[in-house]
């Protein structure tokens, strides 16, 4: 039996129906072809799946579509805008922070709420956020700096602002 | 200049904004969606399937199982070494997990409803797990009877023996083995294991196929191998290649589980049967059954004279290659073949046994069985120099394989950067100042350091063969047409950089076409770090005749010889006579008589090759290249604990030449943290056949938090004459080391020596309380208050 919902997405307000066990994440890649976010482990345990809700990052594989209904949702393909990339896909892309890419969306949306929550990470605890975001090709190293060149590059926007 | 710059990777903006194309991300109009129904016995025979109420779900198109397949004129089995493996399960089951039937439904969910739905009837047979026991004459007989694919050339002297579970015996026979050991003034036996290990890229292993208007089968897939797939379900299929078509855009990953065909034979039957677009995605419990890493046992017997010189060394290797042979015998034989490891050894003989049994299948994994047999023969070197008193490192350099020295197979080695990786071991971990400083450790502290290295050597796949075709267009761009597959390593953008150098354009104007049968040439595989080499090679080459062509026509028009033309800045002129110059884009609107046309390189690269003896593995020529790899590390175990951590990870390759230091960089940061996972906690474990924690929440791999704390990548560039630009290859090459050097840490600091990966907690515990008995019971009641005082 299908719901409708109203939420916004990447700052459009839309609709859909959702069946009681459908997943953000089917929602995000069936019905609004969002494909940035991707299912690895289905276990909420990879990261590779990470959506932004309401400004939380959440495993979209897990996550029920039925509960967003007035919800602001975030995914990669909201983060570029006309100016250009977001400071954190500035900061992957400058660093090269990836080899395959599959990983990559979850992880620039997982950076962004550790660099909101704490603008100077240290090593220490860009590890601690970070842990639940798996890059097998292990290209830990650059997004780490990565992770470091976007605080920068916020802490610039915002002098600028 | 393209060559030799970190240039970024060509696809770099797409993976930032989740905006590649990967197979997962496809659908078309009418696709149907796949779940599969998998055998829940290690070994039996199918007595029944009843799939009448599956099919009756709404939305369920088809059951598909053995039966329907035998109605269908079709070959039923695959394979790259022998066609063992059957689209479906026909008569009989061989693992926990071998697919039984296909639900072909209108959508995931409904396909995954219908699975429950299917009753299977097994009659049970006796199954073998263990390596060991399935060489045994009496052990239960997996496959009755083998097939030879006889796809590859370095395949096809494989005779596989029917009526036991061996199904490849390599055989290596160098100077006089009994002789070596009377000569020996010391012989030390040792038996080391290594689990099965999984290599989950993040993308899991994912098909589309369908019929189009022509019907021809069009697929496309995550796989390494297009060529292969193509020629293996033309085979299924019984049509000519030309009409299947495979292509592949980027893949979420490789490491070698997308290697040869996988699901892609089974998905192109369902499409033919359904006569509509078939999407099968497996799920990542999926992923962990299909393919699996060897485990082996190795048993090693070395004979060392008293002034440190190994002269003989017995090898033999069990390859637990699971139900289906996929690449095993592969590996068996070309990684067999290095098992002496990478030192000058008069006498050797190696016998390595690829062995079916009951468990998940097994294949190339990152290493292709490398990292297994480095492990072994590194922890015995430094079990025998510890034995002998002396220092392993230079027990090391005192006869490793350098230029001009005789490899075990009987070739002479070139370009082999290992003196130099010794080299720099020594600088990166201090060693002759850390050897010769007394060691005090702090009894009050249970976290005790320790440091150790190993190296080892790989032979690059050959033969093999890489074809290109590169174009140039009219208006100064090129693409690259290559089936070299991109899966993370970053193909497409040195590729490029090797025909951008050639043809002397700035590295933007050139674009790799991805793999697609109906256009890209043959090649090998996406594998065996054999790319750069070999399709690098055909790219340069096909680049070249792009420009002999372009040559041809600017000497005539300027009345020079081709000699004295360079190619430079998109464009050509005569060297010495600045004013003769032409843009390219202009040589091509002066050879059409209009700014239209394209200019077609093309080349095909083939090594040589000279099959190895049969009875015992000698040939000059096996090996067209060598890969030299090291790793040095410092550890901190915890002696409460029996955790380690490392503190300095050091990893070594020698490349030849580096095309784009970074993306080599990458590489080998990114081969030995994947190592790391398979030294310290990887480990597929079954009870009775199942794998028990075949999903990511049980099997763990290294996260943030199981980095070193410091980490240094060291290229090594010994140039090899026939690589392009001197270039051989790197995707494994700091895989090699990483256990053996951990172990060999270990040993270092707390002296006990484990010989079984990976080194967990529990066994690093066991291993100190073991050592603590010997000791105790040696020194009996004298020092029983300090042995205490050290728990």
């Amino acid at each position: 039996m299908k719901r409708q919902i109203q939420f916004t997405l990447n700052g459009k307000p839309v609709t859909a129906d959702v069946a009681p066990h459908e997943t953000l994440l089917d929602l995000l890649r069936d019905t609004f072809q969002l494909t940035g976010a991707k299912e690895t482990c289905g276990l909420g345990l990879c990261g590779v799946c990470t959506v932004l809700v309401s400004g939380k990052p959440v495993s979209g594989c897990l996550h029920f579509a039925s509960s967003i209904d007035g919800e602001e949702i975030v995914t990669i393909e909201g983060l570029e805008t006309e100016e250009g990339l977001h400071p954190i896909q500035e900061a992957f892309y400058e660093q090269k922070a990836f080899q395959c890419g599959y990983c990559t969306p979850g992880m620039i949306l997982m950076a962004k709420k550790l660099l909101e929550e704490n603008p100077n990470p240290t090593e220490d605890e860009i590890k601690d956020y970070m842990v639940g975001n798996i890059c097998r090709c292990a290209s830990y190293a650059q997004i780490f700096a990565a992770i470091q060149e976007a605080a920068s590059l916020l802490k610039q926007e915002k002098v600028k602002l | 200049m393209a060559l030799g710059k970190s240039i970024r990777r060509v696809e770099a903006k797409a993976k930032v904004t989740g905006k590649v194309d990967y197979v997962m991300n496809m659908t078309m109009p009418e696709m149907l969606h796949v779940k599969l129904l998998r055998s829940t016995i290690p070994h039996g025979k199918i007595k029944n399937i009843d799939k009448r109420a599956a099919e009756e779900i709404e939305g369920v198109i088809k059951v598909v199982t053995g039966e329907d397949l035998q109605k269908l004129d079709i070959n039923y089995y695959y394979g790259p070494a022998f066609r063992d493996q059957p689209v479906i399960a026909i008569d009989k089951v061989r693992y926990v997990g071998d697919p039984v039937a296909a639900v072909i439904a209108e959508s995931v969910e409904i396909a995954a409803k219908a699975v429950n739905y299917i009753e299977v009837e097994y009659e049970e047979f006796e199954p073998v797990f263990q390596v060991l026991d399935a060489m045994k004459e009496d052990a239960p007989i997996v496959h009755d009877t083998i097939r030879p694919a006889g796809s590859f050339a370095d395949l096809k002297s494989l005779l596989p023996k029917s009526g036991s579970n061996i199904c490849l015996h390599y055989k290596l026979r160098h100077g006089d083995i009994e002789k070596g050991f009377e000569e020996a003034d010391h012989i030390f036996e040792d038996t080391f294991t290594t689990p099965a290990a999984v290599h989950l890229p993040m993308e899991q292993h994912v098909a589309l196929a369908y019929l189009d208007a022509e019907e021809r089968m069009n697929i496309w897939t995550a796989n390494q191998s297009p060529s292969f797939v193509r020629s293996e379900v033309s085979h299924v299929l019984k049509l000519p290649e030309s009409k299947v078509r495979v292509r592949v855009p980027y893949l979420g990953g490789g490491f070698g589980t997308k290697l040869y065909v996988k699901i892609e034979a089974l998905t192109a039957v369902l499409a033919l049967i359904v006569k509509k677009p078939v999407k099968l995605a497996l799920t990542m419990d999926e992923v962990f059954i299909t393919l699996t890493k060897h485990a082996t046992v190795f048993t090693l017997k070395t004979g060392v004279t008293n002034d440190g010189k190994i002269v003989a060394r017995k090898c033999t290797v069990a390859w637990d290659t699971g139900a289906y042979a996929d690449i095993g015998p592969r590996i068996t034989q070309k990684s067999g073949f290095t098992a002496a490891g990478p030192y000058d050894i008069p006498h050797v003989q190696i016998d390595s046994y690829c062995v079916y049994t009951n468990n998940a299948p097994a294949g190339a994994f990152r290493g292709f069985g490398i990292p297994q047999l480095v492990w072994a023969y590194e922890s015995q070197m430094d079990i025998i120099a510890d034995k002998m008193g002396w220092d392993p490192l230079e027990f090391r350099k005192s006869q490793v394989l350098i230029e001009g020295k005789e490899h075990a197979t009987g070739q002479i080695m070139n370009s082999i950067g290992f003196g130099e990786i010794l080299e720099k071991i020594d600088d990166r971990l201090d060693w002759k100042t850390y050897r010769s400083t007394a060691k005090q450790p702090d009894q009050q502290n249970p976290r005790i350091r320790g440091r150790g290295m190993a190296i080892g050597l790989k032979a690059v796949l050959t033969p093999s063969i890489s074809g290109a075709v590169v174009t140039l267009f009219a208006d100064g761009s090129a693409s690259v047409y290559s089936s070299t597959v991109d899966m993370g390593q970053g193909s497409d953008t040195i590729l490029g950089q090797i025909a951008a150098e050639v043809l002397g354009l700035p590295s933007d104007k050139v674009r790799v076409v991805h793999p697609d049968t109906d256009v890209t040439p043959y090649d090998t595989i996406t594998a065996a770090s054999r790319s750069t080499f070999y399709m690098g090679n055909a790219i340069q080459k096909a680049a070249e005749d792009v420009k002999r062509q372009l040559f041809e026509f600017v000497s005539e028009y300027y009345e020079v010889s081709s000699e004295e033309l360079e190619l430079k800045d998109e464009a050509i002129f005569v060297r010495n006579e600045p004013d003769k110059k032409l843009a390219i884009t202009e040589v091509i609107k002066k050879i059409f008589k209009m700014p239209a046309g394209s200019i077609i390189g093309r080349y095909v690269f083939e090594s040589h090759y000279q099959s190895p003896d049969p009875e015992t593995g000698q040939s000059d020529d096996v090996a067209i290249f060598w890969f030299a790899g090291g790793t040095a590390v410092e550890i901190e175990v915890d002696r409460e604990t029996g955790k380690i951590d490392i503190l300095n990870m050091v990893s070594l390759g020698d490349v030849g030449k580096a095309i784009n230091p970074f993306q080599v960089h990458q590489q080998l940061y990114g081969a030995a943290i994947m190592q790391i996972g398979q030294a310290l906690f990887e480990e597929c474990k079954y009870d009775h056949g199942q794998m028990i924690n075949a999903s990511m929440a049980d099997y763990k791999v290294p996260t943030f938090k199981d980095l070193p704390a410091r980490s240094e990548t060291i290229i090594v560039e010994d140039p090899h004459p026939e690589g392009p630009f001197g270039a051989k290859g790197v995707g494994e090459t700091a895989s090699f080391g990483v256990q053996p050097a951990i172990a060999n840490a270990l040993h270092d600091a707390l002296g006990v020596r484990i010989k079984d990966m990976p080194l967990t907690p529990e066994r690093v515990l066991a291993a100190i309380k073991e050592a603590e008995e010997s000791s105790n019971s040696r020194q009996k009641v004298s020092v029983t208050n300090e042995a205490k005082g050290e728990r």
